[in-house]
């Protein structure tokens, strides 16, 4: 193996290898560092159980941009998205409400719990389309520094000015409005149904360090249901063959540009001289030399870990400390020997096939917060369990099932320290809220693998556990992500980039921040262009 | 239009109110000011509680500018400070306060005291930013007028007049909670927590709650009663005769201008004909006419309940609806026969507050958002009685306290309830100064539903409706009434729900009177 290289990824996460993937077209020649012994970061596919494969991190996708799909050509290496369809919500006492894929059934279905709700949800769909569609101009585009006099952040920041004044004047204080407010307020203005609401309110915590009702959710509640599969907004989809697919796919055609992986490769601190870097040293003491080094890694472990203090400034280092990226979810992912019943609703119903919400109620879930708040895990937390196997058959054998349970909230510091025993009882507390609702759960299980953000910090790497590299808070969003002055991709060193989810735009399996960071990295090569045409396109037309 | 006795009515004789009668008084209109109570003042009136002892619902003026004294010349009708600039003690259960004086921290580390400075030169540097646009009516984008986009264009110039790095950081603070914002500062538990109670203090809103912290901080630094170079944050200007004096001193004032004011004069609706102003129909059955009423009220009361829904667009109405107006304070006044001794604090000179750190205080939000009781309450006292004797018997004082957070509404009601609010304060009082209990001759507590009785205020809210930031500026109360002017020509808007909001300072009136100036002169 060379050790000279154009360019280091450090971490095969989707974006790391999007970011490569990019560059390898480029015709850079491309090394990405993983230090685990399998790539994907926490996009991944991993039998834990025999016979049964598991997405153990993200379990879900929707943000994935069609137009990187093209450029990379992800579906010839194997990907396809295959759409969720239905979603149930459960209350208490037997109570559901459930969406179906078609639109007049869920119409009848909200009608069921609120007539009134019924005709609200045709303004709030409205609304909120309104609102993800403005997002999605920016989600492909590197966001300018408002401080900045460069002709080129002037320049954007008409156009984001441009896009904002096209929804109109009042529709401009409504967005204003709707970006700093509560995701509980905002649901209080449509809706009176309890178990409507905290059945929408969900998308507003997963992942996020805040309560319903604390300013601020009303955007995560935007980040969960701006995307698409294959156009269709709002519409989340799993990927054929586990999250791994997509990792997969990527490297895929990373490969075929010419990019090398190597996994088992954990590095250890940034190369730097005169302000410039020139590499990596692994954690074996081996060193990779190229000229440019792009992190993958979440800003706070970028910051604090890899870069050597004495090459960044004080300030700097402080920023880095202080960057919010609090762990709040964790997760159960159950092997299961055949298929859990709901007696809520009848065996041949379409929901059963769907995923499932374990909610209550906003009172319920900002109480679940407060548990959080005190270090420990809810005592009624809010439970998503993904039927992932009912819509793909590759994940366990026929007649056994694979389901992913995502749980908000679960503290990266529990009161005292995660302990094997604590973890059990973690688990337990979880089972025995699906069990509630489905009497078999409980005996189907061949397996249970149990991750809290502890799990998620040791294993994949991401501080706390966050599952977004970072809150989606509006002081760490756009130019404020990951830290004001940085939002760019480029980091404070010469020839040092980032390219995680702890940039614009953020969490989610997106692969924006990826493409996103390569542009800019091309832009200062000034290798962007091949034959005319952009490698990292600028204009998306998708979205 | 027809001639009638009056260029303009006021519903509502808050400060607010009697600001905007002033300025149009000045401006050469015949104005009437309407208070449905027997005296004006509104929350800022001070009222006698028990025999010779007189509190009002607002405490102290750190919002109100030099510029409305002079303007509304309010020195000569007999306006004075008792003091400048009171300080603040966090209080701590075992006596090792933090007192908080202007720029100057006692009790503190060393770490702290460097820090805090900093704080402030960076707080200093936002208001001044800020300021010039809370005297301003809120711009409208993309309006195309021209005085909008000058607004607009120079609150763009003032945040990159701040300087590259300062900016940036603006634009990030903005949005911090104040948790994060204090632990990024401080290490003290009990001086993040004093310092964070006015960021929230008055909202629906706790130290974990992100989006606001700045905001509030901003609002109350306003002002500039307090003597230079003190930061106002612990610097609280008190009124001679408490808040009374400053009201007395403004109904003076606006008399002198030529403005009628009725007291016990309710108003049951303004009378609306063809889409224009007609005047106000009272309780009392009477009609005056007048081609244009402005409402201090609240905006729910102002547009519901005295404008009526059939006058407004359903997408307006649904706007108004919305607006989150529920009170989260209780205002305690306890008359007390000695002044009290707090646990180690040789002398009260100032703002004493009750919390201990960001958790409790989160904790006590914690109850009240599920409308129930708080055991720990965080508290905000003053015994104004100190300084201006003329509120109290002699040798005896007045204690007022802001308790937060206490609901509008409680599970099981506030009849059965608010025995037990009175003794978790006064038991929380007393784990600070022991026995003073034993001090207490008489007293008044006020939760946000006994401040809507009493005031006529929707919700009991300070501000009106919730001073948080997507309800701020352009957005409050909501857009088409952000101007001060409604839908309906000739209805205004001047109280604490209107930008910039709630709050002894007046601006609101003061910005609503320059419209109503600006239309007639149009």
């Amino acid at each position: 193996m060379t050790n000279k290289y154009d360019a280091i990824v450090i971490g095969a996460g989707h974006n790391g290898l999007t970011n490569a993937a990019y560059l390898a077209k480029a015709g850079l020649k491309v090394l990405v560092l993983e230090k685990n012994e399998y790539i994907g970061g926490a996009a991944v596919s991993r039998e834990l159980h025999d016979g049964w494969l598991y997405s153990n991190c993200s379990y879900v996708c929707t943000l994935l941009r069609q137009s990187i799909h093209r450029d990379l050509n992800l579906s010839r290496h194997g990907l396809m998205i295959i759409p969720i369809e239905g979603n149930t919500a459960f209350g208490p006492d037997g109570q559901y409400f459930a969406e179906y894929p078609d639109p007049a059934m869920t119409y009848r279905e909200i009608k069921r719990h609120s007539p009134r709700d019924a005709s609200a949800m045709f303004r709030y769909e409205a609304d909120l389309t309104r609102f993800a569609k403005l997002i999605r101009f920016f989600l492909l585009r590197t966001p300018p520094d408002p401080t900045s006099f460069k002709p080129r952040d002037i320049k954007e920041l008409i156009y984001m000015g441009t896009k904002f004044m096209e929804m109109g004047e009042e529709n401009i204080y409504e967005f204003m409005r709707f970006l700093t407010m509560s995701a509980g307020d905002f649901l209080d203005e449509y809706f009176e149904s309890d178990l409507l609401k905290a059945s929408l309110a969900t998308a507003s915590i997963i992942g996020t360090a805040l309560g319903v009702y604390s300013p601020g959710t009303a955007y995560v509640l935007l980040h969960h249901v701006m995307g698409d599969v294959d156009g269709s907004l709002g519409t989340w989809g799993l990927a054929r063959g586990g999250m791994g697919a997509i990792s997969n796919a990527i490297a895929g055609s990373l490969k075929e540009f010419g990019g090398d992986i190597q996994t088992c490769a954990e590095v250890d601190e940034l190369l730097v001289r005169d302000n410039t870097t020139y590499g990596v040293r692994l954690a074996g003491g081996e060193e990779v030399y190229a000229d440019i080094v792009v992190s993958n890694l979440d800003p706070k472990r970028t910051f604090t870990r890899i870069v050597n203090k004495n090459d960044i400034s004080p300030e700097l280092r402080k920023k880095a400390e202080n960057f919010k990226i609090r762990g709040s979810s964790g997760k159960l992912n159950i092997a299961l020997t055949g298929k859990p019943s709901f007696p809520s609703f009848p065996d041949d119903n379409l929901l059963q096939k769907g995923s499932f919400m374990f909610v209550d109620s906003l009172e319920s879930m900002e109480r679940a917060y407060d548990d959080w708040k005190h270090k420990r895990w809810s005592r009624t937390p809010f439970v998503e369990m993904t039927q992932s196997s009912c819509f793909d058959p590759t994940l366990a054998a026929p007649g056994n099932y694979f389901v992913s349970c995502f749980i908000q909230y679960c503290p990266a510091d529990v009161e005292g320290g995660w302990t094997e025993a604590k973890r059990a009882e973690f688990a337990d507390s979880v089972i025995n809220r699906i069990s509630h609702y489905s009497p078999n759960f409980k005996d189907l299980i061949a397996h249970v693998e149990v991750r809290t953000p502890y799990e998620i910090e040791n294993e994949v790497g991401l501080t706390e556990g966050n599952i977004f590299q970072g809150e989606l808070t509006l002081d760490q969003l756009m130019f404020n992500r990951p830290f004001p002055g940085f939002a760019q991709y480029r980091g404070p060193i010469k020839g040092m980039y980032m390219c995680g989810s702890g940039t614009h735009p953020g969490g989610g399996v997106s692969s924006a921040c990826g493409a996103n960071s390569a542009r800019e990295i091309l832009i200062d090569l000034k290798r962007n262009k091949i034959d005319g045409q952009d490698v990292v396109p600028k204009e998306h037309e998708d979205a | 239009m027809p001639d009638t006795e009056y260029d303009a009515v006021i519903i509502g004789g808050g400060h607010n109110g009697l600001v905007c009668a002033g300025y149009l008084a000045k401006a050469g209109k015949k104005v009437l000011v309407l208070e449905a109570n027997d005296n004006v003042g509104g929350m800022a009136a001070s009222h006698p509680f028990a025999d010779g002892y007189t509190a009002s619902v607002a405490q102290t003026l750190p919002q109100l500018s030099t510029r409305l004294i002079k303007d509304l010349n309010l020195k000569q009708h007999g306006f004075e400070l008792a003091h400048d600039g009171l300080p603040t003690t966090a209080l701590d259960i075992d006596g090792n306060h933090i007192q908080i004086n202007g720029s100057s921290l006692h009790g503190v580390s060393d770490q702290d005291n460097k820090a805090y400075l900093e704080f402030i030169q960076m707080m200093e540097k936002y208001c001044n930013a800020v300021k010039p646009f809370w005297g301003k009516t809120p711009p409208r984008i993309g309006s195309g007028n021209w005085q909008d986009n000058a607004t607009l264009a120079q609150f763009g110039w003032k945040l990159r007049t701040l300087g590259k790095t300062d900016m940036a950081e603006f634009m990030r603070v903005i949005a911090l909670p104040a948790q994060d914002l204090m632990d990024e500062f401080f290490d003290s538990p009990l001086l993040k927590a004093a310092l964070s109670w006015d960021f929230n203090v008055g909202n629906k809103l706790a130290p974990r709650s992100p989006n606001n912290a700045i905001l509030n901080q901003l609002l109350r630094n306003i002002g500039d009663l307090a003597p230079a170079n003190s930061y106002n944050s612990g610097a609280m200007p008190l009124p001679k005769g408490g808040m009374g004096g400053f009201v007395s001193a403004l109904q003076k004032s606006v008399e002198s201008l030529g403005v009628s004011i009725q007291t016990s004069c309710r108003v049951q609706q303004v009378v609306v004909e063809d889409h224009q102003i007609r005047g106000v129909l009272l309780e009392n059955g009477k009609k005056i006419e007048c081609p244009c009423v402005i409402s201090n009220a609240d905006p729910k009361t102002s547009f519901f309940k005295l404008l009526g829904a059939r006058h407004l667009e359903v997408q307006f109405a649904h706007r108004i609806n919305r607006n989150r107006n529920k009170g989260m304070v209780a205002k305690l006044h306890l008359a007390l026969d000695d002044l009290p001794g707090f646990n180690g604090l040789k002398q009260i000179n100032g703002r004493l507050l009750i919390t201990p750190s960001m958790a409790y205080i989160e904790s006590a939000y914690d109850h009240a958002k599920y409308g129930e009781m708080s055991e720990q309450l965080a508290m905000e006292i003053l015994i104004p009685s100190i300084q201006d004797p003329s509120l109290a018997p002699a040798g005896k004082h007045v204690l007022s306290a802001n308790i937060q957070y206490v609901p509008y509404e409680i599970k099981g009601g506030w009849q059965q309830h608010k025995p037990a609010l009175l003794e978790n304060a006064l038991s929380k009082l007393e784990q600070y100064a022991p026995g003073i209990r034993q001090r207490v001759t008489a007293h008044e507590l006020l939760t946000p539903q006994d401040l809507e009785a009493k005031f006529n205020v929707e919700g009991g809210h300070w501000h009106h409706t919730e001073l948080c930031i997507d309800q701020w500026w352009m957005n409050r109360p909501t857009y088409g009434a952000s101007q001060y002017k409604t839908p309906v020509s000739g209805f205004y808007l001047c109280g604490a729900g209107s930008h910039p909001g709630g709050g002894v300072m007046g601006l609101a009136g003061k910005n609503a009177a320059a419209e109503v100036i600006k239309h007639d002169n149009n």
